[in-house]
């Protein structure tokens, strides 16, 4: 057993740490997502520079790690920067999907999601699955050597920005069918697809996907026809992973700058950070980050050592969702009427790690899957 | 980073899991409470011969020199075989101190019999006036010759009626700031003068006492490291006791009995298995979730301390969610023992048979005991108090 970083971990840690304070603190992060598409593409190539994205993909396909350790290094830094660029959409999800699935377009598409070409999203939730990845009502019919693509996929991560996207249709059974979902990717300028984009209310960028008689060659299924959902599963549970290493960042940086605030607000004669009831508030946040980062650490390494670990990945989304709401309003009541002002960086924080809570499923969504997955129910 | 155990670690597992096989006396299995003295000091013995009663003391002391892996590891396998560790007061309480600041002198008269629990040592911190304010501590050592006089009270006493050997804190110098004046003394429980009076708690448990001091003559020599500097040791001896506190294995354990007897459809009878209520199992896997969350807030302290950061303030967040579970999953029993937690069946004979199932009997006195431990070793709001402070800088 070993809980050290390796040297590489560490140098790409310290190095994407100083980049961020240097170059992405809080107010060039509120100019990047108040221009028209809400993301950075110089940004984006330096963490291609700094091997981010490689950093994602093993030696084979041009990268040099792979493992959710690695990916743990850069989450954490994310999620204390607030960063905004389509990491998760395009490197852990859509990369993660082509890694999986192998194959010709694997070896095309990765190199170029490692080289920052590439940005991608990956539609999985629909207007009525919830958090069901189950729930496909988007069909996709065999027409010769085509697929014809019909449906809608909800709040797609990164659609409108980005040049491709991996999404989960029917290709046989009924809408809450577990066999017969299959993947297939498209271009975004593909005739009959329509993206009504939007800034999410936590400063990204994502849209809902209208697929209106879409053809797609049936070169561009991805995988086995009809047996996708367990590669989507995994995929998304490495997702899961992730974010909990970004949420342990978050949590951090929320917790700092509380106590920053409340040592340097004054009231009734003493800065407010020596009120005992504020300390214990205080600490219990803190208690709260430790968990976070320790569940962060389990669900990497279980995930790292098992291959896929259903239960590590939903008891992680379990803290995440416990960690982020505790830290997260905790945080703004400690600030007071200052804390849901736009100016202070605190609050997009905390409306960041809310929406964490419920993506890819909220807590009560994971504590049943991780009953089930564990055999305490059926 | 990663999780696997390699082949020496494995090996030690099986080491451990044998040596229990062994030794665990076959009467004590399934007993929950009510060991004796006796008990207490055999499986010590057991545990000493075998170089095992105090795995974190340094070797040269009769510790051991295990990775904080294998630490873990045995730690596990003791839970699992549910037996009770070496005893605490001895080893991870007075020992550590004894090493660290004591005197060529002191370690050799008092480490060896220590270790083999040849001594059976209480603490006598708490006074009744002095509980979360330690520090204000009364009890008072007034120097005569070569030769202290001790007046004073001490209180909660855990297994005082037990002990050979008490260590004490008592105040020297009473015209200093509160903890400038305080010095740690090795009080022998024979010297006249010394009196212990049971506290007896919910469900009828006599585990403390209170011991009353009346011009106890204790010598010099019996004083720790310097006159007046007791409370750094004092704060050193509670940084120790909290670093086994979190308890997780042993919880671990606890939890999975109730999960089987809250699945066993025997158990229900004709009615359903209480593991199919989604509300009961629902707070089954939130236990089971914070204490994955717990055990690796451990292991990475674990591996701090391998990479020499010794115990530090982080030990108070085990203190605190270690007892906190500790404390859910003993109202989980109770939930589960529904009706038959009622009887109350402390004193009953061990050819009786019990009101109940076996799982009942001891419930709900065990989880009245155990609103002790957010409140021993420092109460939680304390604990809060030290991370503020220590960690958080406030």
């Amino acid at each position: 057993m070993n809980f050290e970083f390796s040297e590489e971990q560490q140098m790409l840690r310290d190095s994407l740490s100083r980049f961020l304070r240097d170059k992405y603190d809080f107010e060039e992060r509120q100019k990047i997502i108040a221009s028209d598409d809400g993301w950075s593409r110089e940004k984006w190539n330096q963490f291609a520079e700094m091997g981010l994205m490689a950093a994602a993909f093993p030696e084979d396909y041009d990268g040099f790690g792979g493992t959710s350790v690695d990916l743990m290094v850069i989450m954490e830094e994310f999620g204390k920067g607030l960063v905004v660029e389509p990491y998760l959409p395009t490197v852990v999800l859509s990369g993660g999907l082509l890694l999986e699935t192998g194959g010709d377009k694997a070896k095309e598409l990765i190199p170029a999601i490692a080289s920052g070409e590439l940005v991608m999203g990956f539609g999985f939730a629909e207007p009525h699955s919830r958090f069901d990845l189950f729930h496909v009502d988007t069909k996709a019919a065999k027409q010769r050597t085509d697929y014809i693509l019909s449906g809608r996929k909800a709040v797609v991560f990164a659609a409108p920005i980005a040049d491709k996207l991996i999404v989960s249709a029917r290709t046989s059974g009924s809408n809450r069918d577990t066999d017969g979902i299959s993947l297939f990717l498209l271009d975004t300028n593909t005739d009959g697809v329509r993206i009504d984009g939007y800034p999410t209310i936590d400063g990204l960028r994502a849209g809902d996907v209208y697929l209106d008689n879409v053809k797609i060659p049936a070169v561009n299924m991805i995988g086995e026809e009809g047996k996708a959902l367990p590669t989507i599963e995994k995929i998304i549970d490495k997702a899961i992973v992730a974010l909990s290493a970004e949420a342990m960042g978050v949590c951090r940086k929320m917790c700092e700058l509380t106590s920053e605030y409340c040592r340097a607000r004054e009231q009734f004669g003493q800065p407010i950070s020596k009120f005992q009831v504020l300390q214990h508030t205080m600490v219990d946040m803190f208690i709260h980050t430790e968990e976070m980062t320790s569940m962060a650490f389990m669900a990497a390494m279980k995930t790292d050592a098992n291959g896929h670990d259903k239960a590590a990945a939903s008891s992680a989304k379990v803290q995440l969702g416990k960690s982020c709401k505790f830290v997260g309003e905790s945080a703004i009541q400690l600030h007071g009427g200052m804390g849901i002002t736009e100016e202070m960086a605190v609050g997009h924080y905390f409306m960041h790690s809310t929406m964490m809570e419920s993506l890819f499923g909220n807590s009560d969504y994971h504590l049943k899957r991780y009953q089930t997955a564990t055999g305490l129910r059926e | 980073m990663d999780l696997a155990f390699s082949a020496k670690d494995e090996t030690f597992r099986r080491e451990v899991i044998d040596f229990l096989d062994e030794n665990w006396p076959a009467e004590y299995r399934g007993r929950k409470r009510d060991f004796t003295r006796e008990n207490y000091i055999d499986w010590h013995k057991k545990l000493h011969a075998k170089g095992w009663a105090a795995p974190a003391w340094p070797a040269e002391y009769g510790g051991t020199d295990w990775t904080p892996t294998q630490k873990y590891i045995f730690g596990q396998e003791m839970a699992n075989a549910e037996t009770f560790p070496s005893l605490a007061f001895n080893t991870s309480m007075v020992g550590p101190v004894i090493y660290t600041f004591g005197s060529a002198a002191q370690k050799q008269r008092f480490l060896p019999q220590t270790l083999a629990c040849d001594i059976w040592w209480c603490q006598g911190y708490s006074e009744p006036g002095s509980g979360s304010d330690l520090a204000s501590l009364r009890t008072k050592a007034v120097r005569e010759g070569d030769h202290y006089i001790v007046n004073g009270s001490k209180t909660w006493t855990t297994l005082a009626q037990h002990a050979d050997w008490i260590f004490c804190l008592v105040r020297t110098d009473p015209d200093v700031k509160k903890q400038q004046g305080i010095s740690f003394l090795l009080i022998d429980m024979k010297t006249p003068g010394v009196t212990v009076r049971p506290i007896i708690t919910l469900g009828g448990d006599h585990e403390v006492n209170e011991v009353f001091l009346e011009d106890v003559k204790v010598p010099v020599e019996n004083r720790i490291g310097e006159e007046n500097q007791g409370w750094t040791y004092a704060k050193f001896l509670l940084l120790h006791e909290r670093s086994n506190i979190a308890g997780v294995h042993q919880s671990r354990r606890y939890l999975k009995r109730l999960k089987d007897v809250a699945a066993d459809q025997e158990l229900s009878g004709s009615g359903p298995k209480l593991m199919d209520d989604p509300d009961f199992s629902r707070k089954v896997s939130e236990i089971e979730i914070d204490l994955t969350a717990l055990e690796f807030t451990e292991l990475r302290a674990l591996s701090n301390e391998e990479a020499g950061k010794g115990p530090g303030a982080e030990s108070s967040i085990l203190k605190i969610r270690g007892t906190e579970l500790q404390q859910r999953i003993s109202h989980l029993a109770v939930e589960v023992a529904g009706y038959y937690a009622m009887p109350f069946q402390r004193n009953q004979g061990h050819n009786e048979y019990p009101a109940g199932p076996e799982h009942s009997v001891h419930a709900a006195a065990r989880y009245f005991n155990g609103r002790k431990t957010s409140i021993y070793g420092g109460t939680n709001e304390i604990q809060r108090n030290i991370i503020a402070k220590a960690i958080l800088g406030l």
